[in-house]
Protein backbone atom coordinates (compact mmCIF):
# COMPACT_ATOMS: atom_id res chain seq x y z
CA UNK A 1 0.00 0.00 0.00
CA UNK A 2 1.16 3.41 -0.77
CA UNK A 3 2.28 5.97 1.46
CA UNK A 4 -0.57 8.30 1.14
CA UNK A 5 -3.16 5.20 0.97
CA UNK A 6 -1.68 4.20 4.70
CA UNK A 7 -1.74 7.52 6.23
CA UNK A 8 -5.79 7.95 4.96
CA UNK A 9 -6.05 4.22 6.51
CA UNK A 10 -4.85 5.63 9.76
CA UNK A 11 -7.18 8.28 10.12
CA UNK A 12 -9.94 5.82 9.14
CA UNK A 13 -8.74 3.86 11.92
CA UNK A 14 -9.16 7.24 13.96
CA UNK A 15 -12.70 7.58 12.74
CA UNK A 16 -13.97 4.30 13.31
CA UNK A 17 -12.90 4.00 16.70
CA UNK A 18 -14.26 7.60 17.72
CA UNK A 19 -17.71 6.27 16.27
CA UNK A 20 -17.21 3.34 17.72
CA UNK A 21 -16.86 4.47 21.12
CA UNK A 22 -19.52 7.67 20.50
CA UNK A 23 -20.63 9.72 23.72
CA UNK A 24 -21.27 9.63 26.58
CA UNK A 25 -19.12 6.08 27.94
CA UNK A 26 -15.48 5.94 29.13
CA UNK A 27 -13.32 4.31 26.37
CA UNK A 28 -9.10 4.50 25.94
CA UNK A 29 -8.89 6.93 23.97
CA UNK A 30 -5.95 8.05 24.11
CA UNK A 31 -4.01 4.79 23.90
CA UNK A 32 -6.23 3.91 21.07
CA UNK A 33 -5.71 7.01 19.32
CA UNK A 34 -1.99 6.89 19.21
CA UNK A 35 -1.08 3.78 17.76
CA UNK A 36 -3.38 4.23 14.74
CA UNK A 37 -0.21 4.72 12.40
CA UNK A 38 1.54 2.25 14.05
CA UNK A 39 -1.06 -0.48 13.68
CA UNK A 40 -2.17 0.10 10.22
CA UNK A 41 1.79 0.19 9.19
CA UNK A 42 2.06 -3.35 11.18
CA UNK A 43 -1.10 -4.96 9.43
CA UNK A 44 -1.10 -3.27 5.84
CA UNK A 45 2.87 -3.29 5.20
CA UNK A 46 4.35 -5.37 7.22
CA UNK A 47 2.34 -8.38 8.11
CA UNK A 48 1.50 -11.47 6.12
CA UNK A 49 -1.97 -11.59 7.26
CA UNK A 50 -5.67 -11.67 6.32
CA UNK A 51 -8.61 -12.70 6.62
CA UNK A 52 -7.96 -15.89 4.21
CA UNK A 53 -4.45 -17.31 5.82
CA UNK A 54 -5.50 -15.96 9.31
CA UNK A 55 -6.15 -19.81 10.77
CA UNK A 56 -2.50 -20.67 8.71
CA UNK A 57 0.10 -21.82 10.84
CA UNK A 58 2.66 -19.93 9.24
CA UNK A 59 0.74 -16.73 8.79
CA UNK A 60 2.21 -13.32 11.03
CA UNK A 61 0.96 -12.86 14.33
CA UNK A 62 0.31 -9.38 16.19
CA UNK A 63 -0.08 -9.40 19.86
CA UNK A 64 -1.58 -6.78 21.55
CA UNK A 65 0.46 -6.42 24.91
CA UNK A 66 -0.98 -2.86 25.66
CA UNK A 67 -4.65 -4.08 25.86
CA UNK A 68 -6.45 -1.32 26.62
CA UNK A 69 -5.10 0.03 23.03
CA UNK A 70 -7.62 -3.03 21.66
CA UNK A 71 -10.44 -1.24 20.21
CA UNK A 72 -8.11 0.00 17.28
CA UNK A 73 -6.93 -3.61 16.40
CA UNK A 74 -10.92 -4.13 16.33
CA UNK A 75 -11.74 -1.78 13.67
CA UNK A 76 -8.38 -2.83 11.69
CA UNK A 77 -9.80 -6.53 11.85
CA UNK A 78 -13.10 -5.26 10.57
CA UNK A 79 -11.44 -3.31 8.07
CA UNK A 80 -9.34 -6.91 7.20
CA UNK A 81 -13.80 -8.48 7.30
CA UNK A 82 -12.67 -10.38 10.42
CA UNK A 83 -15.11 -8.58 12.68
CA UNK A 84 -18.04 -7.17 11.06
CA UNK A 85 -18.11 -3.48 10.87
CA UNK A 86 -21.57 -3.05 12.63
CA UNK A 87 -20.33 -5.39 15.57
CA UNK A 88 -17.81 -2.80 16.64
CA UNK A 89 -20.88 -0.62 18.10
CA UNK A 90 -21.05 -3.72 20.63
CA UNK A 91 -17.60 -3.11 22.77
CA UNK A 92 -17.82 -3.58 26.05
CA UNK A 93 -21.35 -4.20 26.30
CA UNK A 94 -22.70 -7.66 28.18
CA UNK A 95 -21.85 -10.60 26.10
CA UNK A 96 -19.91 -8.90 23.39
CA UNK A 97 -17.23 -10.41 21.45
CA UNK A 98 -15.42 -7.51 21.48
CA UNK A 99 -14.66 -7.41 25.71
CA UNK A 100 -12.83 -4.14 26.97
CA UNK A 101 -9.07 -6.36 26.82
CA UNK A 102 -8.05 -8.85 24.78
CA UNK A 103 -9.74 -12.26 24.86
CA UNK A 104 -8.06 -14.71 22.51
CA UNK A 105 -11.27 -17.05 23.30
CA UNK A 106 -13.87 -14.91 22.32
CA UNK A 107 -12.62 -12.76 19.63
CA UNK A 108 -11.37 -13.86 16.44
CA UNK A 109 -7.76 -12.20 15.11
CA UNK A 110 -6.79 -12.30 18.53
CA UNK A 111 -4.24 -13.91 19.67
CA UNK A 112 -3.63 -13.68 23.07
CA UNK A 113 -4.81 -12.52 26.84
CA UNK A 114 -3.81 -9.15 27.96
CA UNK A 115 -4.60 -6.38 29.61
CA UNK A 116 -2.90 -6.87 33.05
CA UNK A 117 0.49 -5.37 31.51
CA UNK A 118 3.53 -6.49 31.21
CA UNK A 119 2.86 -10.23 29.37
CA UNK A 120 2.67 -9.98 25.54
CA UNK A 121 6.53 -10.31 24.94
CA UNK A 122 6.91 -13.62 26.79
CA UNK A 123 3.65 -14.56 25.19
CA UNK A 124 4.97 -13.80 21.76
CA UNK A 125 8.22 -15.38 22.91
CA UNK A 126 6.42 -19.02 23.17
CA UNK A 127 4.73 -18.53 20.15
CA UNK A 128 8.06 -17.39 18.47
CA UNK A 129 10.17 -20.34 19.88
CA UNK A 130 6.97 -22.93 18.86
CA UNK A 131 7.20 -21.96 15.66
CA UNK A 132 11.35 -22.58 15.73
CA UNK A 133 10.22 -25.90 16.83
CA UNK A 134 7.90 -26.32 14.00
CA UNK A 135 10.25 -24.81 11.30
CA UNK A 136 7.54 -22.65 10.65
CA UNK A 137 8.69 -19.33 9.23
CA UNK A 138 6.56 -15.68 10.81
CA UNK A 139 7.61 -12.92 12.35
CA UNK A 140 5.40 -11.53 15.49
CA UNK A 141 4.74 -7.91 16.09
CA UNK A 142 3.92 -6.90 19.60
CA UNK A 143 2.97 -3.41 20.14
CA UNK A 144 3.12 -2.54 24.00
CA UNK A 145 2.56 0.90 26.01
CA UNK A 146 5.71 3.53 27.35
CA UNK A 147 3.90 2.98 30.55
CA UNK A 148 4.30 -0.60 30.27
CA UNK A 149 7.96 -0.17 30.34
CA UNK A 150 7.59 0.18 34.07
CA UNK A 151 6.63 -3.99 34.54
CA UNK A 152 9.74 -6.13 35.80
CA UNK A 153 7.97 -9.02 33.32
CA UNK A 154 8.93 -6.76 29.86
CA UNK A 155 12.68 -6.48 30.90
CA UNK A 156 12.45 -10.74 31.69
CA UNK A 157 10.75 -11.24 28.11
CA UNK A 158 13.21 -9.02 26.76
CA UNK A 159 15.92 -11.13 27.75
CA UNK A 160 14.71 -14.11 26.55
CA UNK A 161 14.22 -12.97 23.52
CA UNK A 162 17.49 -12.18 23.01
CA UNK A 163 19.16 -15.25 25.18
CA UNK A 164 17.60 -16.98 22.01
CA UNK A 165 17.69 -15.05 18.97
CA UNK A 166 14.67 -14.49 18.49
CA UNK A 167 14.91 -12.26 15.28
CA UNK A 168 11.62 -12.60 13.99
CA UNK A 169 10.45 -10.83 17.09
CA UNK A 170 9.46 -7.40 16.61
CA UNK A 171 8.33 -5.14 19.62
CA UNK A 172 7.23 -1.76 19.21
CA UNK A 173 7.16 0.94 21.75
CA UNK A 174 3.89 3.54 21.98
CA UNK A 175 6.19 6.31 23.19
CA UNK A 176 2.74 8.58 23.88
CA UNK A 177 4.58 9.79 27.29
CA UNK A 178 1.08 9.60 29.07
CA UNK A 179 0.16 6.71 31.26
CA UNK A 180 -3.36 6.48 32.88
CA UNK A 181 -2.38 8.75 35.93
CA UNK A 182 0.19 11.32 34.66
CA UNK A 183 3.43 11.69 32.63
CA UNK A 184 4.82 8.75 32.50
CA UNK A 185 8.50 10.11 33.04
CA UNK A 186 7.11 12.03 35.77
CA UNK A 187 5.49 8.68 37.39
CA UNK A 188 8.30 6.22 37.16
CA UNK A 189 11.34 7.18 34.37
CA UNK A 190 11.56 4.89 31.73
CA UNK A 191 14.53 6.50 29.60
CA UNK A 192 16.97 6.10 27.99
CA UNK A 193 14.71 3.69 26.29
CA UNK A 194 16.85 3.09 22.99
CA UNK A 195 19.86 2.08 25.25
CA UNK A 196 18.01 -0.47 27.68
CA UNK A 197 16.58 -1.96 24.29
CA UNK A 198 19.96 -2.20 23.19
CA UNK A 199 21.68 -3.40 26.28
CA UNK A 200 19.14 -5.97 26.30
CA UNK A 201 20.77 -7.20 23.03
CA UNK A 202 17.93 -6.11 20.89
CA UNK A 203 18.12 -4.05 17.94
CA UNK A 204 16.65 -0.50 18.80
CA UNK A 205 15.13 2.27 16.47
CA UNK A 206 13.60 5.35 17.31
CA UNK A 207 10.76 6.86 14.70
CA UNK A 208 8.17 9.44 14.53
CA UNK A 209 5.40 6.86 15.32
CA UNK A 210 2.83 9.39 13.29
CA UNK A 211 5.45 9.27 10.16
CA UNK A 212 4.51 6.35 8.08
CA UNK A 213 7.50 6.09 5.57
CA UNK A 214 9.68 6.30 8.84
CA UNK A 215 7.56 3.62 10.87
CA UNK A 216 7.58 1.64 7.45
CA UNK A 217 11.31 1.36 6.99
CA UNK A 218 11.80 0.87 10.80
CA UNK A 219 9.45 -2.26 10.10
CA UNK A 220 11.32 -3.24 6.44
CA UNK A 221 14.47 -3.78 9.33
CA UNK A 222 12.96 -7.04 10.04
CA UNK A 223 13.80 -8.27 6.60
CA UNK A 224 17.79 -7.42 6.90
CA UNK A 225 19.51 -10.35 8.45
CA UNK A 226 20.35 -10.54 12.03
CA UNK A 227 20.15 -12.36 14.75
CA UNK A 228 18.53 -9.59 17.22
CA UNK A 229 14.85 -9.07 17.48
CA UNK A 230 13.81 -5.60 16.79
CA UNK A 231 12.17 -2.75 18.80
CA UNK A 232 10.95 0.39 17.49
CA UNK A 233 10.69 3.43 19.89
CA UNK A 234 7.84 5.16 18.02
CA UNK A 235 7.20 8.62 19.59
CA UNK A 236 3.95 9.39 19.30
CA UNK A 237 1.14 12.03 20.80
CA UNK A 238 -1.14 10.83 23.34
CA UNK A 239 -5.14 10.77 22.08
CA UNK A 240 -3.68 12.15 18.74
CA UNK A 241 -6.20 13.41 16.43
CA UNK A 242 -8.78 14.67 18.90
CA UNK A 243 -7.70 17.82 20.43
CA UNK A 244 -9.05 17.32 23.35
CA UNK A 245 -7.13 14.28 24.48
CA UNK A 246 -4.17 14.95 23.05
CA UNK A 247 -1.32 15.19 25.29
CA UNK A 248 -2.84 14.65 28.48
CA UNK A 249 -3.18 11.34 30.91
CA UNK A 250 -7.07 13.06 30.79
CA UNK A 251 -7.79 10.89 27.50
CA UNK A 252 -6.66 7.72 28.92
CA UNK A 253 -9.69 6.52 29.95
CA UNK A 254 -12.49 9.62 29.29
CA UNK A 255 -16.03 10.06 28.33
CA UNK A 256 -16.67 12.74 25.35
CA UNK A 257 -19.96 14.92 25.21
CA UNK A 258 -22.06 14.86 22.41
CA UNK A 259 -21.08 18.08 21.99
CA UNK A 260 -17.28 17.04 22.05
CA UNK A 261 -17.77 13.89 19.84
CA UNK A 262 -19.41 15.74 16.85
CA UNK A 263 -15.94 17.74 17.07
CA UNK A 264 -14.08 15.04 17.34
CA UNK A 265 -15.29 13.83 14.39
CA UNK A 266 -14.88 16.96 12.67
CA UNK A 267 -11.32 16.94 13.45
CA UNK A 268 -10.38 13.62 12.04
CA UNK A 269 -12.92 13.97 9.09
CA UNK A 270 -10.56 17.19 8.08
CA UNK A 271 -7.56 14.60 7.74
CA UNK A 272 -9.96 12.17 5.45
CA UNK A 273 -9.81 12.94 1.51
CA UNK B 1 13.69 -48.91 51.78
CA UNK B 2 12.44 -47.43 48.13
CA UNK B 3 13.57 -43.54 48.24
CA UNK B 4 11.00 -42.83 45.12
CA UNK B 5 9.49 -39.13 45.70
CA UNK B 6 6.94 -38.07 43.31
CA UNK B 7 9.17 -35.98 41.33
CA UNK B 8 11.49 -38.83 40.91
CA UNK B 9 8.47 -40.53 38.67
CA UNK B 10 7.33 -37.31 37.26
CA UNK B 11 10.71 -36.52 35.51
CA UNK B 12 10.80 -40.26 34.55
CA UNK B 13 6.99 -40.10 32.71
CA UNK B 14 7.89 -36.65 31.45
CA UNK B 15 10.38 -38.04 29.62
CA UNK B 16 8.47 -41.17 28.20
CA UNK B 17 5.69 -38.65 27.39
CA UNK B 18 8.71 -36.56 25.35
CA UNK B 19 9.40 -39.48 23.68
CA UNK B 20 5.85 -40.41 22.05
CA UNK B 21 5.00 -36.79 21.37
CA UNK B 22 7.31 -34.06 19.41
CA UNK B 23 4.87 -31.82 20.76
CA UNK B 24 5.82 -32.19 24.63
CA UNK B 25 7.96 -29.57 25.81
CA UNK B 26 9.09 -28.57 29.05
CA UNK B 27 10.23 -25.18 30.86
CA UNK B 28 12.15 -24.68 33.69
CA UNK B 29 13.30 -21.55 35.86
CA UNK B 30 16.99 -22.64 36.66
CA UNK B 31 15.52 -25.75 39.11
CA UNK B 32 15.44 -28.03 36.45
CA UNK B 33 17.43 -30.87 38.06
CA UNK B 34 15.43 -30.59 41.07
CA UNK B 35 12.34 -30.66 39.68
CA UNK B 36 13.04 -33.46 37.23
CA UNK B 37 12.31 -31.71 33.96
CA UNK B 38 15.64 -31.74 33.23
CA UNK B 39 15.32 -35.43 32.44
CA UNK B 40 13.22 -34.38 28.89
CA UNK B 41 16.74 -33.39 27.28
CA UNK B 42 17.66 -37.21 27.35
CA UNK B 43 15.11 -37.64 24.90
CA UNK B 44 15.38 -33.92 22.81
CA UNK B 45 17.46 -31.16 24.52
CA UNK B 46 15.68 -29.08 22.17
CA UNK B 47 12.38 -29.82 24.00
CA UNK B 48 14.08 -28.36 27.38
CA UNK B 49 13.58 -24.28 27.56
CA UNK B 50 16.01 -22.79 30.13
CA UNK B 51 13.72 -19.79 31.14
CA UNK B 52 16.37 -18.37 34.13
CA UNK B 53 15.10 -17.01 37.09
CA UNK B 54 12.07 -15.51 35.91
CA UNK B 55 9.19 -17.39 36.92
CA UNK B 56 6.51 -14.65 35.14
CA UNK B 57 8.03 -14.82 31.64
CA UNK B 58 8.36 -18.24 31.79
CA UNK B 59 4.16 -18.88 32.46
CA UNK B 60 3.40 -16.09 29.63
CA UNK B 61 5.76 -18.10 27.21
CA UNK B 62 4.45 -21.36 27.92
CA UNK B 63 0.76 -20.29 27.22
CA UNK B 64 2.40 -18.41 23.88
CA UNK B 65 3.67 -22.28 23.00
CA UNK B 66 0.66 -23.82 23.80
CA UNK B 67 -1.40 -21.29 21.65
CA UNK B 68 0.96 -22.90 19.04
CA UNK B 69 -0.49 -26.69 19.79
CA UNK B 70 2.58 -27.53 22.31
CA UNK B 71 1.71 -29.06 25.45
CA UNK B 72 3.63 -27.47 27.70
CA UNK B 73 5.47 -28.81 31.38
CA UNK B 74 6.30 -25.62 33.53
CA UNK B 75 8.39 -26.51 36.32
CA UNK B 76 9.63 -24.60 39.31
CA UNK B 77 9.35 -25.08 42.85
CA UNK B 78 5.69 -24.91 43.83
CA UNK B 79 6.28 -21.73 45.70
CA UNK B 80 7.73 -19.83 43.20
CA UNK B 81 5.28 -21.41 40.50
CA UNK B 82 2.13 -20.31 42.08
CA UNK B 83 2.86 -17.22 43.77
CA UNK B 84 5.51 -15.71 41.73
CA UNK B 85 3.49 -15.91 38.64
CA UNK B 86 0.10 -15.88 40.03
CA UNK B 87 -1.41 -12.80 37.87
CA UNK B 88 0.16 -14.72 34.35
CA UNK B 89 -1.44 -17.92 35.49
CA UNK B 90 -4.94 -16.02 35.63
CA UNK B 91 -4.50 -13.71 32.58
CA UNK B 92 -3.03 -15.94 30.58
CA UNK B 93 -3.09 -19.91 31.33
CA UNK B 94 -6.29 -20.21 33.31
CA UNK B 95 -8.34 -16.85 31.62
CA UNK B 96 -7.81 -19.12 27.54
CA UNK B 97 -7.94 -22.41 29.18
CA UNK B 98 -4.38 -23.05 27.84
CA UNK B 99 -2.72 -26.41 27.38
CA UNK B 100 0.00 -25.23 30.05
CA UNK B 101 0.58 -28.40 33.06
CA UNK B 102 1.85 -26.32 35.60
CA UNK B 103 4.63 -28.76 38.04
CA UNK B 104 4.97 -27.29 41.49
CA UNK B 105 7.69 -29.26 42.59
CA UNK B 106 9.18 -29.81 46.35
CA UNK B 107 5.72 -28.52 47.56
CA UNK B 108 4.93 -28.28 51.33
CA UNK B 109 6.81 -28.30 54.87
CA UNK B 110 8.79 -30.95 53.43
CA UNK B 111 10.93 -28.21 50.93
CA UNK B 112 13.21 -29.00 54.07
CA UNK B 113 15.78 -26.97 55.04
CA UNK B 114 15.62 -23.88 53.00
CA UNK B 115 12.62 -22.99 54.95
CA UNK B 116 9.62 -20.91 55.32
CA UNK B 117 10.10 -18.85 51.84
CA UNK B 118 10.61 -22.04 50.00
CA UNK B 119 7.68 -23.94 51.43
CA UNK B 120 4.66 -24.26 49.44
CA UNK B 121 1.96 -24.56 51.93
CA UNK B 122 -0.42 -21.79 50.08
CA UNK B 123 -0.24 -23.18 46.35
CA UNK B 124 -3.87 -25.37 46.66
CA UNK B 125 -5.84 -23.44 47.50
CA UNK B 126 -4.60 -20.30 45.18
CA UNK B 127 -4.53 -22.87 42.50
CA UNK B 128 -8.13 -24.12 42.90
CA UNK B 129 -9.52 -20.63 42.56
CA UNK B 130 -8.88 -20.34 39.46
CA UNK B 131 -11.44 -21.46 36.90
CA UNK B 132 -10.39 -23.90 34.30
CA UNK B 133 -8.29 -25.60 36.22
CA UNK B 134 -7.46 -28.74 37.77
CA UNK B 135 -5.62 -30.03 40.65
CA UNK B 136 -4.00 -32.98 41.36
CA UNK B 137 -1.46 -33.82 44.08
CA UNK B 138 -0.49 -37.73 43.98
CA UNK B 139 0.64 -39.81 46.54
CA UNK B 140 3.16 -41.64 45.77
CA UNK B 141 4.82 -43.26 42.60
CA UNK B 142 2.41 -45.42 41.26
CA UNK B 143 0.01 -42.93 41.50
CA UNK B 144 2.24 -40.17 40.09
CA UNK B 145 3.05 -41.93 36.74
CA UNK B 146 -1.20 -42.03 36.05
CA UNK B 147 -1.65 -38.25 37.46
CA UNK B 148 1.39 -36.82 35.06
CA UNK B 149 -0.64 -39.37 32.27
CA UNK B 150 -3.90 -38.02 32.92
CA UNK B 151 -2.48 -34.20 32.92
CA UNK B 152 -1.18 -34.95 29.74
CA UNK B 153 -4.50 -36.84 27.97
CA UNK B 154 -6.39 -33.45 29.77
CA UNK B 155 -6.62 -30.63 26.98
CA UNK B 156 -6.58 -27.74 29.61
CA UNK B 157 -4.75 -26.07 32.56
CA UNK B 158 -3.58 -28.57 35.11
CA UNK B 159 -1.56 -28.30 38.37
CA UNK B 160 0.42 -30.76 39.69
CA UNK B 161 1.43 -30.23 43.02
CA UNK B 162 4.91 -32.50 43.50
CA UNK B 163 7.02 -33.80 46.52
CA UNK B 164 10.71 -34.24 47.06
CA UNK B 165 9.33 -36.44 50.53
CA UNK B 166 10.71 -39.76 49.77
CA UNK B 167 7.53 -41.99 50.46
CA UNK B 168 8.20 -44.91 48.07
CA UNK B 169 4.95 -46.70 46.73
CA UNK B 170 2.68 -47.20 49.43
CA UNK B 171 -0.56 -47.39 47.83
CA UNK B 172 -1.58 -50.92 45.78
CA UNK B 173 -0.31 -50.18 42.06
CA UNK B 174 -3.95 -51.78 41.34
CA UNK B 175 -6.04 -48.56 42.77
CA UNK B 176 -7.68 -47.46 40.34
CA UNK B 177 -6.86 -43.50 39.53
CA UNK B 178 -9.34 -41.37 37.77
CA UNK B 179 -9.43 -37.51 37.69
CA UNK B 180 -12.05 -35.79 40.08
CA UNK B 181 -12.97 -39.52 42.00
CA UNK B 182 -11.80 -40.32 45.12
CA UNK B 183 -9.89 -43.33 46.53
CA UNK B 184 -11.45 -45.26 49.81
CA UNK B 185 -8.22 -46.41 51.02
CA UNK B 186 -9.61 -48.17 54.04
CA UNK B 187 -12.93 -48.51 56.20
CA UNK B 188 -13.13 -47.12 59.08
CA UNK B 189 -15.57 -47.00 62.18
CA UNK B 190 -16.71 -43.59 63.01
CA UNK B 191 -13.92 -41.63 61.77
CA UNK B 192 -12.80 -41.13 58.69
CA UNK B 193 -9.47 -39.17 57.64
CA UNK B 194 -9.11 -38.02 54.28
CA UNK B 195 -6.07 -36.59 52.63
CA UNK B 196 -3.94 -36.08 49.95
CA UNK B 197 0.31 -36.23 48.76
CA UNK B 198 3.17 -37.37 50.14
CA UNK B 199 1.69 -37.14 53.65
CA UNK B 200 -0.92 -39.43 53.01
CA UNK B 201 2.07 -41.81 53.82
CA UNK B 202 1.84 -40.84 57.22
CA UNK B 203 -1.99 -40.64 57.22
CA UNK B 204 -1.92 -44.29 56.26
CA UNK B 205 0.22 -45.25 58.89
CA UNK B 206 -1.22 -43.49 61.46
CA UNK B 207 -4.32 -45.53 61.27
CA UNK B 208 -2.33 -48.26 61.19
CA UNK B 209 -0.89 -47.61 64.44
CA UNK B 210 -4.44 -46.65 65.45
CA UNK B 211 -5.71 -50.02 64.53
CA UNK B 212 -3.23 -51.94 66.66
CA UNK B 213 -4.66 -50.05 69.77
CA UNK B 214 -8.22 -51.31 68.65
CA UNK B 215 -8.83 -47.96 67.03
CA UNK B 216 -10.40 -48.50 63.20
CA UNK B 217 -10.65 -45.39 61.36
CA UNK B 218 -11.23 -44.81 57.32
CA UNK B 219 -8.85 -43.44 54.97
CA UNK B 220 -9.71 -41.33 51.79
CA UNK B 221 -7.18 -40.35 49.14
CA UNK B 222 -8.44 -36.89 47.39
CA UNK B 223 -5.72 -36.58 44.59
CA UNK B 224 -8.33 -34.14 43.10
CA UNK B 225 -8.47 -31.17 45.38
CA UNK B 226 -10.42 -29.73 42.05
CA UNK B 227 -13.04 -31.24 40.89
CA UNK B 228 -13.48 -32.36 44.12
CA UNK B 229 -15.16 -35.36 44.54
CA UNK B 230 -18.21 -34.36 46.16
CA UNK B 231 -20.02 -37.40 45.89
CA UNK B 232 -17.78 -38.70 48.35
CA UNK B 233 -17.55 -36.29 50.79
CA UNK B 234 -21.38 -36.24 51.04
CA UNK B 235 -21.35 -40.48 51.45
CA UNK B 236 -18.51 -40.04 54.12
CA UNK B 237 -20.46 -36.72 56.28
CA UNK B 238 -23.45 -39.40 56.16
CA UNK B 239 -21.29 -42.38 57.24
CA UNK B 240 -19.11 -41.05 59.59
CA UNK B 241 -19.45 -39.33 62.83
CA UNK B 242 -16.29 -37.44 62.52
CA UNK B 243 -14.13 -36.34 59.19
CA UNK B 244 -10.73 -35.08 59.48
CA UNK B 245 -8.84 -33.35 57.04
CA UNK B 246 -4.98 -33.81 56.98
CA UNK B 247 -2.80 -32.21 54.56
CA UNK B 248 0.83 -30.57 54.61
CA UNK B 249 -1.05 -27.22 53.73
CA UNK B 250 -2.65 -24.30 55.12
CA UNK B 251 -5.97 -25.10 57.06
CA UNK B 252 -7.02 -22.37 54.44
CA UNK B 253 -7.95 -22.95 51.37
CA UNK B 254 -6.89 -26.47 50.93
CA UNK B 255 -8.90 -30.10 51.54
CA UNK B 256 -10.02 -29.06 54.44
CA UNK B 257 -11.63 -25.82 53.08
CA UNK B 258 -13.11 -28.04 50.24
CA UNK B 259 -14.65 -30.38 52.53
CA UNK B 260 -16.12 -27.84 54.80
CA UNK B 261 -17.63 -26.10 52.28
CA UNK B 262 -19.17 -29.46 50.66
CA UNK B 263 -20.38 -30.76 54.25
CA UNK B 264 -21.86 -26.92 54.84
CA UNK B 265 -23.94 -27.23 51.46
CA UNK B 266 -25.02 -30.45 51.76
CA UNK B 267 -28.33 -29.83 53.72
CA UNK B 268 -30.42 -32.27 51.88
CA UNK B 269 -28.44 -35.84 53.01
CA UNK B 270 -28.72 -36.96 56.40
CA UNK B 271 -25.85 -35.38 57.82
CA UNK B 272 -24.62 -36.31 61.61
CA UNK B 273 -20.41 -35.68 61.27
CA UNK B 274 -18.32 -32.74 62.43
CA UNK B 275 -15.20 -31.75 60.32
CA UNK B 276 -11.77 -31.47 62.07
CA UNK B 277 -8.84 -29.70 59.98
CA UNK B 278 -5.19 -30.69 60.53
CA UNK B 279 -2.48 -29.28 58.52
CA UNK B 280 -0.48 -25.65 58.66
CA UNK B 281 -2.77 -23.40 61.29
CA UNK B 282 -2.44 -19.68 59.47
CA UNK B 283 1.55 -19.72 59.72
CA UNK B 284 4.63 -20.57 58.04
CA UNK B 285 7.00 -23.05 58.10
CA UNK B 286 10.75 -22.78 59.25
CA UNK B 287 14.16 -24.55 58.71
CA UNK B 288 14.58 -27.98 59.81
CA UNK B 289 14.91 -31.74 58.04
CA UNK B 290 11.18 -32.71 56.31
CA UNK B 291 10.57 -35.49 58.81
CA UNK B 292 11.44 -32.58 61.75
CA UNK B 293 9.15 -30.29 60.20
CA UNK B 294 6.13 -32.94 59.94
CA UNK B 295 6.92 -34.06 63.49
CA UNK B 296 6.72 -30.62 64.61
CA UNK B 297 3.56 -29.63 62.83
CA UNK B 298 2.22 -32.86 64.03
CA UNK B 299 2.18 -34.30 60.39
CA UNK B 300 3.91 -36.94 61.07
CA UNK B 301 2.45 -40.46 61.58
CA UNK B 302 2.49 -39.98 65.62
CA UNK B 303 1.48 -37.17 65.84
CA UNK B 304 -1.50 -37.41 63.75
CA UNK B 305 -2.09 -40.97 65.47
CA UNK B 306 -2.25 -39.11 69.16
CA UNK B 307 -4.08 -36.54 67.71
CA UNK B 308 -6.70 -38.95 65.96
CA UNK B 309 -6.60 -40.89 68.94
CA UNK B 310 -8.15 -38.04 71.36
CA UNK B 311 -10.59 -37.09 68.90
CA UNK B 312 -11.68 -40.24 67.99
CA UNK B 313 -12.32 -40.94 71.91
CA UNK B 314 -14.40 -37.72 71.85
CA UNK B 315 -16.47 -38.68 68.94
Amino acid sequence: MKTGDLEQKSWQVRLKLVEMFSHGKAHHFGGSLSCAEILTCIYFHAMNYSRENMDEPGRDRFIMSKGHSVPSQYVILSMLGIIPEDELRTIKRLGTRLQGHPDMRKTPGIEACTGSLGQGLSFANGVALAGRMDSLKFKVYVLAGDGEMQEGQVWEAAMTASHYKLNNICVVVDRNRYQSQGEVDGMMGIEPLQKKWESFGWRAVKVDGHNIPEVCKALDIMDTGNDKPLAIIADTVKGKGVSLFENTYKGHNAVLSEEQYVQAKKEIGEKLR
Amino acid sequence: MDKTATRDVYGKILMELAGKDRDVVAMDCDLGRSTRSFNITEVDPQRFIEMGIAEQDMISTASGMASMGKIVFVNSFAVFITGRAFDQIRQQVSLPNANVKICGSSAGLTQGPDGATHQSVLDVSLMRSLPNMTVIVPADGNQTEKAVLAAYNIKGPIYLRLSRYQTGNFLSEDLKFEVGKAQIIREGEKVVLVSYGSVLKNVVDASDILAETGVSVGVVNFHTIKPVDRGVIEELAGNYKLVISIEEHSIYGGLGSVVAEVMAENGETEQHSRLVRIGIKDTFGESGTADELLRKYGLDAEGIAERVGQLCEEA
